[in-house]
């Protein structure tokens, strides 16, 4: 188990320019998704690059508005549909088993969504119509990308639910969206996602609606999967005690950028940025005695039309006065590999870095 | 461990009083119920009822935080509504500060209402969109018809500053305001009047972590600073951890445990309680391996309409016996400060020791119980039993044996359990 995450698939180099195909299953290179609005360009995903290898995890995680949301459905395609598509401007390129997305054709993208790449919704009851029974759902996603009878397909969509765990699937499969209790509905996504075996799986907030023993059978459903199909997972969370749960790597995305990524265990236990240790400082932790108050990153997240200048962080940042001169109210930080083999994006030395982590932070975590 | 102490002198009087108890009794709840009756047919006939709440008894203790988790449709929202009597119980008594409140009409609950304040989850959902933040904190003078030192504004801007919020806000709307600053909104106007007791139902399950870790530490604050009593419904228990003094665990409409926030995490008792904290994610890549303490329970919570017969929680219990469907365990105190209604509680003396296991059924509910957690429960079952069996042998030599034979009556139970885990 250590030695996949020590080997960090999904850490790669940044890459800024090259635009031939990578080795990586999934590369993300200089993403930037902007909404035109009335009140401004809304910044949603602001150069982002990650990549990531088939039967790994990468935790995309983050405050609502950082981002986290707008990747997963900038890979999928899915800014493009609805009346509003137009309006999207995005660039770089998202590389998935060496085909461009960003500039594919929809139908392209189209015949790869469902069938390559699937995802997970965040709330089952409004990602499936609550008209049409469960069953016919699930043919309906699988008959697009085969060619076969209703027959086999219902097959199919047995097998699924069996294989997420729906008691009596036979039975089941006739049943309505609304029939299903919030767990087991969130099962039946998990069959439809997958039912084209798809080899990446994007898993938007999969268990944030659901109960703690819920969360345990369906993080533990997605690891077997994970395991069986080989797929590669993009999980988005805010929950960091599910991240230390399921993933290999971990990015840390603050308004629409990346301020911090890389294995797992790098990230928990020598992290770089203080918006990391803000974000460990915020939770309480029910492995732990409760007497000290928890560290709150003070403020607001940051409005994606207005975002700060230099570091976005810098705001809310407790350490943003430690560069010399006003470093981090104009030049944006670039990710750097720090000691420890992942990469931060923060103008803090590094030796002050080490310095409050283990002396400030660590302590009272 | 200085409990062993603590628990023989239980053992000998369970009465005893715990410094916590010491305090005056601000909310009295007894054998408390709230059904919601299911109608059909042309004349309404009422055909069954769906026991949200079904007899729970318990104290909310002044400038205690009381914490009440569970998974969803527990009916912890429900005892939370009834005991503010925003809705009105089925049965059983609610008794505020030594007043029986469970039949009060609304005009007899009015000037209760400025002692009981209720903080709700949805940030959006609980103020109205069309009125101004001052006329929404303002509500509680002008219905209460109380005109404070200063006048209302000037009020008002107090609260916004003591909530963290800034005095220039009153005049803006609800939809110019984050998540986490609705809250505060949320929050200044349940303490307008000063309340003694604050009923706060899921207070930062839906902001952000940063933004939930400054309301908790908000509301920690200002129960320093007011001498605010609360009562924390939750279902995130870390959160509950963190705030509570101390913890109901409520499953199916009850109450299965009640204890001292730091005993019910470091040494549950009731399974359910157990199985409960261990499926929480523990934010620690290292501990990934130690799958070995989860328990997983399969399935979902049975339905309130029907609960199961004797234990509620029997058909999914790993531990489950003869007993456990037939009676109803009772919440008793089996350590002080720790309530539990468990015939067969871990982390101490079996209750029905020679009960037959159930088979199959409970067992299959359970997908995984690691070994090691089945070892040390057998384990610590029978450190605890023969200290009990040592303490009660001067007091009561007819029980002592009985407590002795347990033991080996535990063995094979675990064994048997072991060999449905599978390892995966």
């Amino acid at each position: 188990m250590t030695d996949l995450s020590k080997t960090g698939a999904a850490v790669g180099e940044p890459v800024n320019a090259p635009s031939d195909a990578p080795n990586a299953f999934l590369e993300v290179r200089d993403l930037k998704v902007h909404f035109p609005t009335d009140d401004g360009l809304v910044k949603s995903v602001d150069g982002l690059s990650f990549s990531l290898e088939k039967g790994k995890t990468l935790s995309i995680v983050g405050e609502s508005g950082s981002g986290k949301s707008v990747t997963s459905l900038a890979i999928m395609g899915l800014h493009r549909l609805g009346p509003r598509g137009k309006n999207v401007q995005m660039s770089g390129e998202i590389w998935l088993d060496g085909q461009e997305l960003v500039n594919a054709s929809p139908d392209d993208v189209r015949k790869l969504r469902g069938q390559q790449m699937s995802m997970i919704f965040q709330d089952p009851l409004s990602a499936m119509h609550p008209y049409y029974k469960i069953g016919d759902q699930i043919v309906e996603a699988y008959r697009v990308h085969h060619d076969v009878s209703k027959k086999v397909a219902r097959k199919r969509a047995i097998e699924m639910l069996d294989r997420v765990g729906i008691p009596e699937p036979a039975k089941r499969v006739d049943g309505y969206p609304h029939e299903f209790s919030g767990g087991m509905r969130q099962r039946a996504m998990i069959a439809m996602a997958l039912v084209n075996n798809p080899e990446l799986l994007i898993a938007d907030e999969p268990t944030t609606a659901l109960d703690v023993t819920v969360q345990a059978q369906i993080l533990d459903l997605i690891r077997d999967l994970q395991k069986e199909f080989g797929s590669a997972v993009v999980l988005i969370t805010h929950d960091l005690g599910v991240v230390a749960e399921i993933a290999d790597d971990v990015l840390v995305m603050y308004g629409g950028r990346c301020v911090e990524r890389g294995p797992v265990d790098e990230i928990f236990e020598t992290p770089q940025h203080p918006y990391t240790w803000g974000l460990l400082g915020s939770m309480p932790r029910i492995d732990r005695e409760t007497s000290d108050r928890l560290i709150p990153v003070k403020g607001q997240p940051p409005s994606l039309i207005n975002v700060p200048s230099g570091c976005a962080f810098h705001p809310r940042c407790p350490y943003a006065d430690i560069p010399k001169g006003d470093v981090t109210r104009t030049v944006r930080p670039e990710l750097e590999l720090v000691p420890g083999g992942h990469w931060s994006a923060c103008h803090l030395p590094a030796a002050d870095r080490t310095r409050i982590w283990t002396e400030e932070i660590a302590p009272k975590l | 461990m200085s409990d062993t102490t603590k628990q023989t002198a239980a053992a000998v009087a369970p009465e005893q009083t715990s410094s916590s108890e010491e305090r005056e009794v601000l909310l009295k709840v007894e054998g408390l119920k709230k059904h919601f009756p299911i109608k059909k047919g042309i004349l309404q006939r009422q055909v069954a009822a769906v026991k949200a709440v079904d007899g729970i008894d318990f104290e909310v203790r002044k400038g205690e935080t009381l914490g009440v988790v569970g998974e969803s449709g527990c009916g912890k929202s429900t005892m939370g509504r009834v005991i503010t009597r925003l809705q009105d119980p089925t049965g059983g008594s609610i008794h505020f500060e030594g007043q029986d409140i469970t039949r009060l009409n609304s005009a007899g609950m009015r000037p209760l209402r400025r002692d009981i304040q209720m903080i709700f989850q949805d940030p959006y959902g609980s103020l109205n969109p069309r009125h101004t933040i001052g006329s929404i904190v303002s509500a509680p003078f002008r219905l209460q018809g109380v005109e404070p030192e200063g006048g209302v504004k000037k009020e008002v801007q107090r609260l916004l500053e003591l909530v963290g919020l800034s005095p220039e806000h009153f005049n803006r709307y609800p939809h110019e305001f984050s998540g986490g600053q609705r809250q505060r909104i949320g929050i200044a106007r349940a303490l307008a009047l000063k309340p003694k007791l604050v009923v706060a139902d899921e207070p930062v399950s839906a902001l952000d972590v940063s933004i939930q870790a400054q309301v908790v530490n908000l509301m920690d604050d200002l129960q320093t600073e007011l001498g605010l009593t609360y009562v924390i419904i939750a279902h995130d228990l870390s959160v509950v951890r963190h705030v509570s003094d101390r913890v109901a665990v409520m499953y199916l409409g009850k109450i299965v445990e009640l204890a001292d926030s730091t005993k019910l995490y470091e040494s549950p008792m009731h399974p359910y309680t157990k199985a409960l904290m261990s499926a929480v994610p523990v934010p620690d890549p290292k501990r990934r391996g130690t799958k070995s303490e989860r328990i997983l329970l399969k399935g979902d919570v049975p339905s309130p309409i029907s609960p199961p017969s004797g234990c509620r929680f029997h058909t999914r219990c790993w531990k489950a016996t003869e007993i456990c469907r037939t009676t109803e365990p009772q919440l008793i105190e089996l350590r002080p400060g720790q309530q539990v209604a468990c015939h067969h509680p871990e982390n101490f003396a079996d209750q029905a020791p020679q009960d037959t296991v159930l088979l199959s059924a409970a067992k299959e509910a359970v997908e995984l119980v690691g070994e090691a957690v089945l070892e040390k429960s057998a384990e610590t079952v029978a450190a605890a039993e023969a200290e009990e069996a040592a303490a009660e042998a001067p007091v009561a030599d007819a029980e002592a044996p009985v407590a002795s034979e347990g033991t080996p009556d535990e063995t094979p139970e675990a064994e048997s359990g072991d060999q449905e885990s599978t390892p995966k």
